[in-house]
């Protein structure tokens, strides 16, 4: 109440008295003129300055938004290239590793089957050579065998009676009894 | 003098002014519209100069702002409206400062005179006949035909679209003026209420409650009605714009 009393004693209240002032039209003309005056700076201020700048900062905003959503996309896809790459790797893997498996095994079977086979092949040509080696011998042996027996025949015939066979008489004496 | 719930809208000259026999003196009405000014675009030029894609609390609100009014707008003009936010947009915040402003005690309220809500109310008036005549030329007319109206009852018709056309720019003013000023009064009448049977001893302080509640609660419903009332203004003008770009469309 004080300060509207000492501020209403210093200005100089305009208007016509006994008016009800928003209605006084003698207020009026300055009233437009500096509504004009400073609507209009305001609609400069704001057209001008303000609303490119907000509209800039969401504009900004949004492309940044848009382009994180892009990168995102494309690291996902690259993600999942990446994941699928291995996986069909994996696959790769698993099945070169059977089919190494299987060759290996496939490898030392034939291996050793080959193994088996020159060792017993060697091992039959032994058994041959020892075989003819045997027979040989025992055809030398047999036929040792009858001079062997005409000796002694002709030895124990000259010791028991002291006559003399030629060797035929003996070889045919021999043979005979040999059947 | 100070105390009738009317003085409050007296403007006192600050800097006497006159030129050509008018009186263009900086008023207190000027002063506040000054103020109005320059604390928005202060503010607004703080809040955006940081540009941040983070936005601080005050690109915060900024960008609110102008989502809300821009959501507005192209809510009821489209996306082709979106050329009149400079407009819409000042529009907005100027009602809504002043509004504001006004409801601080011993603050003036520059919404509160008839003069400068009538003022604000031509400019889009004038506004939406310049831009409909310009759009469309004399398809701009079909505003006052209503489709799928009978021939018979056509006249009645345009003549009542012709009559509520033109008294758009009266409810437009007079609504946002008469909020303002009502309020105010009622506010500063209340108020008065509690100085006067305070002055009655200690009964008379007891009974002064009762005002002060009212006081109190008239006081938030005044920053709603200081909001709302902006908000009314702004959506007006936008639907008016509308019908400048599509006159056909309603």
């Amino acid at each position: 109440m004080f300060i509207s009393q000492a501020l209403a004693a210093t200005e100089e209240a305009s208007g016509t008295p006994g008016v009800f002032p928003p209605f006084d039209p003698a207020s009026f003309a300055s009233q437009l003129l500096w509504l004009t005056l400073t609507f209009g700076v305001f609609y400069m201020i704001m057209s001008r300055v303000i609303i490119p700048r907000l509209s800039g900062i969401l504009e900004v905003r949004s492309d940044r938004i848009t382009r994180d959503l892009d990168e995102t996309q494309r690291l996902k896809a690259e993600a999942d290239a990446a994941l699928a790459a291995y996986e069909h790797d994996l696959a790769d893997a698993k099945k070169n590793a059977h089919s190494i498996a299987m060759e290996s095994t496939e490898k030392a079977k034939a291996e050793s089957s080959a193994a088996r086979e020159k060792v017993e092949a060697e091992l039959a040509e032994k058994m041959a050579e020892a075989e003819a080696r045997i027979a040989e011998i025992k055809a030398k042996a047999m036929s040792e065998v009858g001079t062997i027996a005409n000796d002694t025949t002709s030895v124990i015939v000259k010791d028991l009676i002291g006559g003399k066979l030629t060797n035929a008489e003996i070889t045919k004496a021999v043979s005979s009894l040999v059947k | 003098m100070a105390n009738d719930p009317i003085s409050q809208f007296q403007l006192k000259t600050y800097i006497p002014l006159e030129i050509g026999g008018m009186d263009i003196s900086f008023t207190n009405s000027a002063l506040f519209m000054v103020a109005t000014v320059a604390l928005t675009s202060v503010f607004f030029i703080w809040a955006t100069s940081g540009r941040g894609i983070i936005p601080s609390r005050g690109q915060s609100f900024a960008e609110m702002t102008y989502e809300f009014v821009a959501g507005m707008l192209r809510d009821s003009a489209g996306s082709e409206g979106m050329k009149f936010f400079p407009l819409v947009f000042s529009l907005f915040l100027f009602i809504l400062v002043a509004n504001m402003i006004g409801m601080f005690p011993y603050f003036f309220t520059v919404t509160s005179h008839v003069i400068i809500t009538v003022a604000l109310a031509f400019l889009v008036f004038f506004t939406v006949i310049i831009v409909g005549f310009a759009k469309n030329g004399l398809g701009f007319l079909k505003l006052f035909v209503p489709s799928g109206v009978p021939l018979a009852i056509m006249p009645l018709v345009i003549a009542i679209e012709v009559i509520s056309f033109f008294a758009r720019p009266i409810s437009h003013s007079v609504r946002l003026f008469a909020n303002m000023l009502a309020g105010h009064i009622t506010l500063k009448v209340f108020a008065g209420f509690i100085v006067s049977l305070g002055s009655f001893g200690a009964l008379g302080v007891a009974g002064a409650v009762l005002p002060l509640l009212m006081t109190i609660g008239l006081t938030a419903l005044e920053f709603l009605v200081a909001f709302l009332q902006a908000y009314v203004f702004t959506m007006l003008t936008c639907m008016y714009l509308n019908d400048a770009l599509h006159p056909g469309g309603h």
